[in-house]
């Protein structure tokens, strides 16, 4: 197979399409059986009751909110090192449903945090770092619109993400290597997760389903940066004037 | 889980506000975002037929 097939918007642009209309309707299961697990077969926590329940999309959107950013930043730097026009493309279709992600993070952690902490908000290592990860997000969204020549702004824009991938193990390991609020990993790569299996199901399934979600927005939104940046080319007027 | 009725269901124990708080933003944020992609496809379609309307024009 011929990867380089699909390295032009031309060519990627309908098969991000029938991409995207696949892992929407696999995001739409996944997360339909995440909740029913999360909801209905999982159990009630001993000391949390159903305020835990924030789990299931708490977890899952922080993991998407690290996650993205580090798909985000190796598009980045794809098309900093070879100068591809797509790889520029994909990291700024990635960057708003990235912010999304940590945004929702913050949210459902405020309000997780509010009944079992007593405090919407601490400045904690991992919350204060988390709320950077949103900065960066924004700081990459503001200073790609900020410049008016498309392969310009991708560059700078590239050159912030790269540096700020060294706030991912900040987050990550900010439960380690500072004393804070917020719990430690409930499930991780070396030790048994300590967490019921039926919860830890739910939040695996949902994890899935952001997962899928992502890679359908970020592929709208792909191509609706292809449409946009790509004006001057016949293939998009032409697509244009057959979707009418 | 058997939550013995809908009433149940809703009042999550008690964390209702904090359990909906978090699942209705995180829905609406997600249709929202979908909705607004959806938008941004269709006026930039509209913006290449009125470029390709223009071109013709010029021939």
């Amino acid at each position: 197979m011929n990867w380089f097939k699909y390295s032009s918007p031309q060519s990627f642009f309908p098969l991000a399409g029938k991409l995207a209309l696949w892992f929407g309707a696999l995001a739409a299961i996944a997360c339909a059986a995440g909740l029913y697990i999360g909801f209905f077969v999982a159990p009630t926590d001993a000391q949390q009751g159903e305020a835990y329940r924030i789990i299931f999309i708490h977890v899952p959107a922080a993991w998407m909110s690290m996650f993205l950013y580090l798909v985000m930043a190796f598009w980045a730097g794809l098309g900093l090192a070879f100068n591809t026009r797509l790889s520029g493309m994909m990291a700024s279709a990635i960057a708003p449903t990235g912010a999304l992600f940590t945004f929702l993070a913050l949210w459902t952690g405020s309000l997780w945090g509010k009944p079992t902490w007593g405090t919407w908000w601490v400045w904690d290592a991992r919350l204060t770092s988390e709320l950077i990860l949103l900065f960066l997000y924004f700081g990459f969204m503001a200073l790609q619109a900020a410049i008016d020549d498309p392969r310009r702004a991708d560059k700078a824009g590239a050159v912030l993400a790269l540096v700020g991938v060294v706030n991912i193990p900040i987050i990550y390991f900010s439960v380690k290597w500072w004393n804070t609020l917020h719990q430690g990993a409930s499930v991780s790569l070396t030790k048994a997760p300590t967490m019921a299996a039926t919860m830890l199901t739910g939040m695996a399934v949902m994890a899935f389903g952001f997962w899928f979600y992502s890679i359908a927005a970020a592929l709208m939104r792909a191509r609706c940066i292809m449409l946009e940046r790509e004006r001057a080319s016949e293939w998009a007027v032409e697509y244009a004037r057959g979707s009418a | 889980m058997n939550w013995g009725s809908l009433d149940n269901f809703l009042a999550m124990g008690g964390y209702a506000f904090y359990v909906w708080g978090s699942y209705l933003v995180t829905l609406g944020l997600l249709v929202a975002e979908i909705v607004l992609l959806a938008l941004r496809k269709r006026s930039a379609l509209a913006r290449l037929r009125l470029q390709g309307t223009a071109a013709q024009g010029d021939r």
